[in-house]
């Protein structure tokens, strides 16, 4: 497929100068272009591009026991994380008010996030009058769960949350609705 | 009558451009891509809308799926230097030709007595070879934690950095599973990490 200047060829010099033959200063690439493609390919097969996405997580230091303030229970929402992606939730004390059953998603648990936020913030005076979340994973739910709820509280912008052991009073609660 | 001579026209066409773009191409995948590793555990991260990018190197990855723990750390020469570190804990001496054949293990789930045996491997028999996880008791048998002991004071020493950590869970797994790995950290006084997910829009 190499391209040669025949322009110097068959012009009938008679007897004139002897010409040295112009080359041409094109050279053909097809075969480079080939080699280029193949690593392309080859590239695009065995790697990855798209890099790993984390979420950041912090758990509250356990060997700091002094350092705990004491919260108004009023302000604190407990989320149990069930069986089959079931959710229940209740603000307050334990055991004064019957927990709601729940999902997962926009009008689930985030609306409720949302809603008992404002309600908390509305009914206490300020300026430290932020709901707190703890989340009470119970051995029957999914890590699938436990990250989405923690991305609920990131998606609602609610930072202060904890992870928290759940106690067999909770459990036999789970078992009670059937979403253990 | 004049026949009219119908111009030949050359079939070569001009490459330049053409190779052009393809080098380009190529030259921006190699430098963008990762090689891809072969994930022992085909974990499945769940989706989440927070999307931090999970640095490159002094990090450690503790693979939690279908029950077992694997473990696996960045960098070559951290990785040759845990070794070596690990062999004193356990009372195990490897040899410069063990210590380099680990260096090139992305991630393993293996009992310390069983790692001689499974660096001696080959690629393909260590594909074949069905991995236990690492131990996570909470009794003394907690290897989880002095791996990941020793891999924090190997990256203090060798690069003068802490190590960061990130926890690739499977969406499918249980959660106690997940609950005896961080409680592994925090006992270590390690109460910041990371969660390996994919991104998903609100």
């Amino acid at each position: 497929m190499a391209e040669l200047d025949t322009s110097g060829k068959g012009g009938g010099h008679k007897g004139g100068k002897i010409r040295s033959k112009k080359a041409s200063t094109r050279i053909d690439l097809t075969a480079m272009v080939d080699l280029a493609f193949l690593l392309i390919t080859f590239f695009i097969m065995t790697t990855t591009l798209s890099k790993p996405k984390a979420m950041d997580m912090a758990m509250p230091d356990k060997s700091k026991k002094d350092v705990q303030l004491p919260v108004p229970e009023t302000r604190t929402m407990t989320v149990w994380l069930g069986a089959n992606d079931k959710i229940e939730w209740f603000v307050g004390a334990p055991g004064k008010s019957q927990p709601t059953v729940d999902n997962f998603g926009k009008n689930g648990i985030r609306q409720t996030l949302v809603e008992q936020s404002k309600k908390i913030q509305a009914t206490h005076a300020g300026p430290d009058n932020d709901m707190i979340v703890l989340i009470k994973p119970s051995d029957h739910s999914t890590y699938k769960d436990f990250v989405n709820m923690i991305d609920e509280l990131n998606i609602t912008g609610i930072t202060r949350f904890a992870v928290v052991d759940i106690t067999p009073a909770e459990v036999a609660q789970l078992k009670k609705d059937g979403n253990y | 009558m004049a026949r009219i001579k119908v111009p030949r026209k050359s079939t070569a066409l001009d490459m330049t451009a053409m190779c052009d773009v393809a080098f380009l191409l190529l030259t921006f995948f190699i430098m963008t891509a990762k090689l891809r590793t072969d994930d022992p555990l085909h974990i499945d991260t769940p989706f989440a809308t927070q999307a931090l990018v999970v640095p490159d190197e002094n990090l450690a990855t503790i693979e939690v799926g279908k029950d077992k723990v694997f473990f696996g750390i960045e960098g070559t020469d951290i990785r040759r230097a845990l070794l070596e570190e690990m062999g004193k804990q356990y009372k195990i001496s490897f040899t410069p030709e063990e210590e380099a054949r680990f260096a090139v293990i992305p991630t393993f789930g293996v009992h310390m007595d069983q790692l001689k045996q499974f660096i001696a491997m080959n690629d393909d028999q260590r594909k074949d070879f069905k991995q236990p996880g690492i131990p996570v008791d909470s009794t003394a048998n907690n290897e989880l934690s002095t791996w990941i002991y020793q891999a924090r004071l190997v990256t203090k020493n060798l690069k003068n950095q802490e190590l960061r950590i990130a926890i690739k869970g499977d969406s499918k797994d249980m959660y106690p599973k997940y609950k005896q790995v961080v409680d592994v950290l925090q006992r270590q006084g390690e109460n910041k990490f990371v969660l390996e997910t994919q991104l998903k829009g609100k």
